[in-house]
């Protein structure tokens, strides 16, 4: 295995670490409008993120800046070729930091409402376009032979990547919903609980279609053994979930989640970004790589500081391991 | 040629906007981020209550200005692949590295624990709490370093050789990269300058609340906080820049000729104060300028030779062919100038403050004031007049903006001083930008962000202006009791949280 196969499989981990965790924040964020009856019910949900969400955020910022540098060629293609879908998640991401951060900040209703509204929306969108945006990946695009994206924005909208934003939206949205059973306590809990066993079977028949279509299309034999975790894992999730063993339904929530990126990753090596134009085009671990020094630099930057990483987040899960509920939540001081 | 239209004007204009904007942020956060945990430092130790309240009102604004600083930074991490693919192509093997060091170190550790610090009030016990905000600090300055040295890479790239096959630049020795003297003492400049901005900020809001007489004891310890790391902060920032300089001479002659506006190179070269000049025939109409500075500032003597911008073109011309290789003039030579007046104006009005506001011995006895009095302004032996005494509580409340425009100008200067190149010497920046970006999508994105910006800064700076009206909140009971056991003590059980969204 040489080092940029070693990266390729660093930047998978990075992708499955942010849906894992921004999943079910984006998830949350989605809850707050389907499952919050009212204000404190609403503030009960993103306090169970609050602490979290930012930490979960740079997930994706690590991806990028690690595609950047061992990856140039991706990097660069894929951003300049998705530039508008990007542009619109950018946005979202920055409205949404700002709406958790300054939604309390204010008494008046409005403001409020705005910034809740702001939230919904801002979760839904980057959570249904990542999806979108993978199953592009995976489904190849039109890129030249100057690793240049020729295509339109309309090329990036079709059958497949479509249904892949769905899965996303649903899965996470399920991922979120088994978290906030994990983590609030009393009525909202319950309803939480049953929320996710009908977002649960949603997901489970859009996920089902999206990885066979995948997996018969481009799927290996290894790519099939993801799926088959995925598939299973998602099973055994809603099962843990209606028996009420809710720590397991998230982990298993999470495997799902890491099981369906790694298949979509499995299918692509050794591409990256492969092209529909040409197969001569695509863009591959080797075509698109850094050289052996930068990457010899960075797995050692890896190996070092992702541990550590791993080790402190988990921590700050540990801290605010309690459950929220609505006594927690004070009228707020302003 | 119209030059609205060439391809990498827009996506300048973007980046020119995007990064200013962000780096209006950026400054106050780091040194928010550091004078928040000394006060919280203070409350540890001393467990003055008057330094509790001073943490939660300026740790309050700084929550509400990192917000601002990390979601602006989530587009400069993509941003270089969304406008700048081909420069994304050409460099990454070697400015991706820092980029996702940064990602991997600094941002995880600020974000990771800038939560644990906004709700760790009532679930860490005191002493774990305050690391928390202390991790943020050090988070902060790696991001600036790591960050720094990339961009000290593009101003004099070190460490790497050119792939004949693959056509793109390749790292080879990142130590260089990390350590080259543009890297660190664009650090060291970067770092006083943030803390000019902190310095001026506290200055500026304890300023306001004293000249109400209100929230005296926080304040006059912030004021007092403030005054010593604007001086402090504003002679690093003259320390530095000279340092800063004298590189930039070497490394890049066009940009400090530029600076000064220097047409012909001169021995001894003199400091303009003021040059209107005609571009296109390359001289000044009207100079006004003091002998042999310039010489000074570039070498560290009176008489050595500068060389002009008409001399460096010449070189270029000949070392890379045929063009054009000067910056925007006036810019670069008033950027230059709003940079060390707006930066050396605070540092006056901070040294002026500090001796207006100085304590005992130095002060007639009967001028002395107590911990919870609004002290005298005195500037020899008499306090100064209730008007006069009014005029510089409001001059340092203006303050507070100076160090911003000097960072901004100070960014603009150097990065436009550095054009036609993106990567110095090396890359142009025409030939940096996306080829597969049509200038329509450029243009809606930066609309999208420059409005989206706008209506950020305006619910930004009044929430600011909200909370620093407000003053340091009253301390509750659980502000005083912080928990004896990580998660929160049991007993408690089922009480609000001390922090929720």
């Amino acid at each position: 295995m040489e080092l940029h196969d070693v990266w390729f499989v660093l930047i998978a981990v990075l992708w499955i670490g942010y849906f894992f965790l921004e999943g079910f924040d984006f998830g949350v964020g989605v809850l707050t409008k389907l499952l919050a009856r009212d204000r404190t019910e609403k503030r009960v949900l993103i306090n169970t993120i609050g602490p979290v969400w930012d930490g979960n955020e740079v997930w994706l910022l690590t991806a990028g800046g690690a595609t950047f540098a061992a990856f140039p060629e991706w990097y660069a293609t894929l951003f300049s070729g998705f530039y508008l879908p990007l542009l619109l998640i950018l946005v979202c991401l920055i409205i949404r930091g700002v709406a958790f951060e300054y939604r309390a900040k204010r008494p008046e209703d409005q403001w409020q409402t705005n910034w809740e509204r702001a939230i919904f929306w801002t979760s839904l969108i980057p959570a249904f376009l990542w999806g979108v945006a993978f199953a592009n990946i995976v489904r190849g695009v039109k890129i030249d032979q100057n690793k240049e994206y020729v295509g339109t924005l309309l090329d990036l909208l079709n059958v497949y990547s479509v249904l892949g934003g769905l899965v996303t939206l649903t899965l996470f949205t399920f991922h979120g919903a088994v978290f906030t059973s994990l983590k609030t306590v009393g009525e909202i809990r319950d309803r939480s609980r049953a929320l996710a066993t009908r977002l649960g079977v949603v997901t489970a028949v859009l996920a089902l279609v999206f990885l066979i279509w995948t997996q018969v299309s481009r799927g290996d034999a290894t790519s099939l053994v993801a799926m088959a975790v995925a598939v299973l894992a998602l099973v055994a999730a809603l099962g843990c979930n209606l028996a009420g063993r809710e720590g397991w339904s998230f982990a298993l929530s999470g495997v799902t989640i890491a099981a369906a990126v790694a298949m979509l990753f499995l299918t692509l090596f050794p591409n990256v970004m492969p092209s529909s134009l040409d197969a001569a085009w695509n863009l591959t671990v080797t075509n698109a790589s850094s050289s052996p020094y930068t990457l010899k630099i960075m797995t050692w930057c890896a190996a070092i500081a992702t541990p550590l990483v791993l080790l402190y987040q988990g921590w700050t899960y540990w801290v605010f391991r309690k459950r929220i509920g609505t006594q927690h939540i004070a009228e707020a001081a302003h | 040629m119209d030059l609205a239209l060439a391809p990498e004007t827009l996506a300048r204009w973007q980046f020119g906007i995007t990064t200013v904007y962000h780096f209006l942020f950026v400054p106050l956060t780091i040194s928010l981020a550091a004078l928040t945990a000394g006060l919280q430092t203070a409350w540890v130790r001393t467990e003055k209550e008057k330094y509790l309240r001073a943490t939660k009102f300026w740790g309050k604004l700084f929550l509400i200005n990192i917000a601002m600083g990390v979601v602006t930074g989530i587009v400069q991490e993509f941003q270089f692949g969304m406008n700048w693919s081909d420069y994304s192509r050409f460099v990454g093997d070697i400015f991706g590295a820092p980029l996702a060091f940064e990602a991997l170190i600094a941002f995880f550790f600020e974000s990771t624990f800038i939560g644990l610090w906004i709700f760790g009030w009532d679930k860490l016990p005191k002493k774990i709490h305050l690391a928390c905000i202390w991790m943020v600090s050090i988070g902060t300055v790696l991001s600036a370093y790591f960050i720094l040295a990339a961009n000290s890479w593009m101003q004099h790239p070190v460490g790497y050789k050119i792939n004949e096959a693959t056509g793109r630049a390749e790292l080879t020795d990142f130590w260089a990269v990390l350590t080259q003297n543009t890297a660190l003492t664009q650090f060291f400049h970067t770092i006083t300058a943030a803390f000019l901005v902190g310095g001026a900020f506290m200055v500026g809001i304890s300023a306001f609340h004293l000249a109400r007489k209100r929230h005296v004891p926080v304040m006059r310890s912030s004021l007092r906080l403030g005054l010593v790391v604007l001086i402090i902060a504003g002679m690093g920032t003259a320390i530095s820049g000279d340092l800063l300089g004298k590189v930039m001479f070497k490394q890049q002659p066009m940009k400090m000729a530029a600076a000064e506006a220097l047409w012909d190179g001169e021995a001894p070269a003199p400091f303009s104060v003021f040059a209107y000049g005609d571009v296109e025939k390359g001289h000044n109409k009207v100079a006004i300028e003091i002998p042999g500075l310039l010489s000074f500032l570039a070498n560290d003597d009176f008489s050595s030779f500068v060389p002009g911008i008409n001399d460096v073109n010449k070189a270029e011309q000949e070392k890379f062919g045929p063009g054009d290789y000067r910056p925007n003039i006036p810019v670069a030579y008033w950027g230059f100038r709003w940079m060390i007046g707006f930066g050396m104006a605070s540092l006056g009005i901070g040294v002026l403050g500090l001796w207006l506001t100085r304590k005992k011995f130095l002060l007639p006895p009967g001028l002395r004031t107590g911990d919870d009095e609004v002290p005298h302004l005195v500037l020899f032996r008499t306090a100064l007049s209730p008007k006069l005494t009014r005029w510089y509580w409001i001059v340092a409340l203006w303050t507070m903006g100076f160090p911003l425009i000097a960072n901004s100008w100070g960014w603009i200067f150097t990065e436009m001083g550095r054009q036609p190149w993106v990567v110095y010497g090396v890359l142009r920046t025409r030939d940096a930008v996306s080829p597969s970006v049509s200038q329509a999508e450029v243009l809606t994105s930066m609309i999208v962000f420059t409005l989206l910006y706008a209506v950020l800064a305006v619910i930004e700076v009044r929430l600011l202006v909200k909370y620093v009206k407000a003053g340091p909140p009253e301390l509750t009971e659980a502000d005083l009791n912080p928990p004896k056991r990580i998660g929160g003590d049991d007993a408690h059980a089922d009480r609000p949280m001390a922090f929720s969204y």
